[in-house]
């Protein structure tokens, strides 16, 4: 099988760091700005960054309307932070007029773990990865509030003001969103999840 | 970085790793300078990564002059109210009691800044010392990887603030770049030599040989005015670019806000900028920086 062509979408973020990780991961991994760059790639991951100012530029340099149309067809995308929020049909906490690509149906609050002091890492586990913890980089992270039938809940951290806990990271089909940054801890298993993924999608298509 | 997990570990705040993964989140983006919620609302709407709250913007604060210092809490609160991306507000350098003060307000960044007035003229602040991470301004590299050994989890080339003038930052930016690409080139025997020149610690000056970058995230400020400028630094290799005085002191802020972030983003399409450069009417008027006399020039500041 050939090595998949994976983009991260380059429209602001920590992309570096993801096109590392991609490539540790056996993947091919290449920025994309622009629809017709969407157009040639396997699949997508969306960085961390301010989703309000990436959802404006998806919109202003339409790449917004493809890239749904692309998850409707089936094309595997994995959103860390503000790529969660990005695939999120639903959120809380955003700007009114902030609008998602959307796809995996779920409530995501923007910011919910707090501002930038609150921010933080913690060892989490990692349904579907090994026995080790990931390392979870929390950075002015959002958390998802509810999820529908479909989506399958793969990393939850006890909350520290409770008995509930937070969901952090979750499938549906081919999406794949997590609230935290494995692309800043140089451990790519989440990474090398989404890659196979992609393999397997790419396999059935 | 550090790439085993441990197994028990527990939440930990204010990590190195956390307050540098915070400017990650930033590149590519533009982090303006905003007086009032009104201000910081425009930027938000324009795109802002982030806002810099502060009392006067550096075109100001070269007009009238006198002591300028941290801004007053109720002005950034409101700020922080108005808008949900992240706000960062200036201290002065060596005043970590100003510092103190911003970060128990909720302050996502503190800029130790050149723009106003030092309170210490020997030390800068000890930002290991504060959850809140810094961003502190460089004209080499020496000067950066002092800051990043004094804990600063992001360097901006300083420029020179409030004039509208890309000639200082270009200079800083390419300074700290061919400094980077030099010591590319040293085997391990030079680089000990080239610490003690570059007065910064080892441990920092190995570390940048080995990666070709620095260890934090670099952005480019002071002097950015247009589209055109703001994708020259990116062009020149910043990851991001603050801009002051350039979009408030102009004949329509948010048009001019919108525009910077696009050129930003599409920093090697000059078709994209071209578009991005129309009918922006006025940019600020600028000031000659060979004009500017020794005593003014906020780049001298911090060493």
């Amino acid at each position: 099988m050939s090595t998949p062509v994976i983009g991260v979408l380059a429209l602001q973020g920590d992309v570096r760091e993801h096109l590392v990780a991609l490539a540790e991961a056996d993947a091919l991994a290449r920025p994309v700005r622009r629809a017709e760059e969407l157009a040639e790639v396997d699949a997508l991951v969306i960085p961390g960054g301010e989703s309000t100012t990436m959802s404006k530029l998806a919109l202003l340099f339409g790449v917004m309307d493809p890239l749904r149309k692309r998850v409707a067809d089936g094309m595997p995308v994995y959103g860390t932070c503000a790529g969660m929020i990005m695939l999120a049909d639903r959120i809380l906490d955003g700007r009114e007029d902030q609008e998602t690509v959307g796809g995996i149906d779920m409530t995501v609050r923007r910011n919910a773990f707090g501002r930038q002091n609150e921010s933080f890492e913690s060892g989490i586990a990692f349904q579907g990865l090994d026995d080790v913890p990931v390392h979870g980089v929390f950075i002015r992270a959002p958390w998802v509030e509810e999820v529908g039938s479909a989506v399958e809940v793969l990393a939850e951290l006890p909350a520290a003001d409770g008995p509930d806990s937070r969901v952090v990271a979750v499938r549906q089909g081919n999406l794949l969103a997590t609230s935290f940054h494995p692309e800043l801890t140089g451990d790519h298993r989440v990474h090398a999840y989404f890659v196979k993924m992609v393999e397997e999608h790419l396999a059935g298509a | 970085m550090s790439t085993t997990p441990t197994t028990a570990d527990q939440p930990q705040i204010g990590t190195a790793r956390v307050k540098r993964g915070m400017a990650e989140q930033l590149k590519g983006g533009v982090i303006m300078d905003v007086v009032n919620a009104e201000q910081a609302k425009i930027a938000e709407d324009a795109g802002a990564v982030a806002v810099m709250a502060l009392e006067r913007v550096p075109a100001d604060i070269r007009k009238d002059g006198g002591v300028a210092r941290m801004s007053d809490p109720n002005m950034i609160e409101e700020i922080i109210e108005a808008v949900s991306i992240p706000v960062m507000a200036k201290s002065r350098i060596g005043h970590f009691v100003e510092a103190q003060v911003l970060q128990s307000l909720g302050v996502d960044y503190i800029d130790e800044s050149e723009v106003l007035t030092p309170a210490d003229e020997v030390n800068h602040s000890d930002k290991w010392a504060f959850t809140t991470p810094f961003v502190c301004g460089a004209t080499n590299l020496g000067e950066a990887l002092r800051r990043i050994a004094e804990g600063a989890a992001m360097i901006r080339s300083k420029g020179e603030a409030g004039t509208g003038n890309v000639v200082e930052a270009v200079r800083h930016l390419r300074q700290i770049k061919n400094e980077i690409a030099k010591l590319r080139g040293f085997d391990n025997n030079e680089l000990f030599a080239a610490a003690k020149e570059l007065r910064a610690p080892y441990e920092l000056v190995k570390e940048v040989a080995e990666l070709g970058k620095l260890p934090v995230v670099l952005f480019s400020a002071g002097g950015v005015a247009t589209p055109a400028d703001a994708a020259l630094m990116r062009q020149l290799g910043a990851e991001g670019v603050f801009v002051g005085s350039g979009i408030f002191k102009s004949g329509d802020p948010a048009k001019r806000a919108a525009a910077i972030v696009k050129a930003t983003t599409f920093f090697d399409d000059p078709k994209v900028i071209a578009d991005a450069s129309r009918n922006l009417g006025e940019a600020m008027v600028g000031i000659n920086c060979d004009t500017l006399p020794e005593t003014e020039r906020y780049a001298n500041r911090g060493w």
